[in-house]
């Protein structure tokens, strides 16, 4: 007994762990995702999201409409600053923990829009947790990205949350 | 010279102030003064009658053309009983940058007009909602203007970036 570790000698029928690697566990397999979708870069997000590619071997298949009800901030194709504040409140209303998914070049840096009208990357605004480029990114990538926030996830401490509101108010109420 | 520009030169007469042809299309440039006659005489003509507006926009010539020319307003007109086109210009001085709302002539021009207005600042005068239509009411200037500052945002929520 004194040679064994307290795992063998419990055999199979109990598993030793951290609760922060079992919540990440179950967190990481159960986004309930928010679509932002703006532009172009929607197409490819249906493309990801649709039988072939299929987000939902990841988990990630349920879009919520309401950011009540959703974790995961999928921003998808060319925020405008007009666009801007919206994106900020739906951020604000979802409930913690939440996640910032960049989706496109545009989101990630605004993309090929350097001009009056469009945010220069939506991290200017609210914390970003993966960034995927392409214009648009290729399911492929897409699904990387994904992997790679989960990833993130499973390894997160329960003293990250709550993350708080964003740190900007608009300037205008409306 | 065109059917079409021999037509509006023989109305018109001296409100045509040009008028040139290429591959087919036709381009008149209309006195400001004028243009509400004109345009709705050529909406009502037999021989012309635009039916249909399709396109209205603005040109900036800043630094190309003398100050009270600067901008030019375009309308695309087209026929759809006659099955013909016509391009009518007006140019404006950089000084009254104000012409008459076509949007009681053709109703598509009132969106067009708003357009016109957020992106150049040209009024359209008897236009019944005047407003900006695709940027928001505390932006200041209007961007297709060449001498807007081509790094100037005016975020409404977070730093200048
Ligand atoms: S990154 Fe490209 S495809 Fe995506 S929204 Fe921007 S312009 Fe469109």
């Amino acid at each position: 007994m004194e040679e064994q570790n307290i795992e063998a000698a419990l055999g199979d029928s109990v598993i030793l762990t951290q609760v922060d690697k079992v919540i990440g566990w179950g967190r990481k397999y159960s986004f309930f995702l928010y679509p932002f979708i703006t532009a172009c870069c929607g197409m490819e997000f249906m493309s990801a999201a649709a039988s072939r590619y299929d987000l939902d071997r990841f988990g990630a298949a349920l879009p919520r409409f309401s950011p009540r009800q959703a974790d995961l901030l999928f921003v998808v194709g060319t925020i405008s600053h007009k666009q801007a504040p919206i994106l900020n409140k739906v951020y604000n209303q979802m409930a913690e923990p939440k996640w910032v998914f960049a989706f496109g070049a545009c989101v990630c840096s605004g993309g090929m829009y350097n001009n009056y009208a469009t945010v220069q990357g939506i991290d200017t605004i609210l914390p970003v947790d993966v960034y995927v480029p392409g214009c648009p990114p290729r399911p492929e990538i897409v699904i990387d990205g994904l992997i790679k926030l989960q990833e993130l996830v499973a390894n997160e401490r329960s003293s990250k949350w709550p993350r708080g509101k964003s740190q900007y108010d608009p300037k205008v109420k409306r | 010279m065109g059917r079409l520009i021999d037509l509006c030169k023989q109305k018109l007469g001296g409100a045509v102030l040009s008028a040139h042809e290429q591959h087919g299309d036709e381009t008149v440039v209309i006195r400001k003064d004028a243009m509400l006659t004109a345009l709705r005489w050529l909406r009502d003509d037999n021989d012309t009658k635009f039916d249909f507006m399709m396109d209205l926009t603005a040109v900036d010539y800043f630094g190309t053309r003398p100050r009270d020319e600067r901008f030019e307003v375009v309308y695309h007109l087209f026929s759809l009983t006659h099955n013909h086109r016509l391009r009518v210009k007006i140019p404006v001085a950089e000084a009254d940058p104000a012409v008459e709302s076509a949007a009681t002539v053709w109703k598509a021009a009132d969106w067009f007009e708003r357009e016109v207005w957020d992106m150049y600042g040209i009024v359209f005068k008897g236009h019944p909602n005047m407003k900006r239509i695709l940027l928001y009411e505390e932006f200041e200037g209007h961007p297709l203007r060449k001498d807007y500052n081509i790094r100037k945002r005016q975020p409404l929520i977070g730093p200048e970036n």
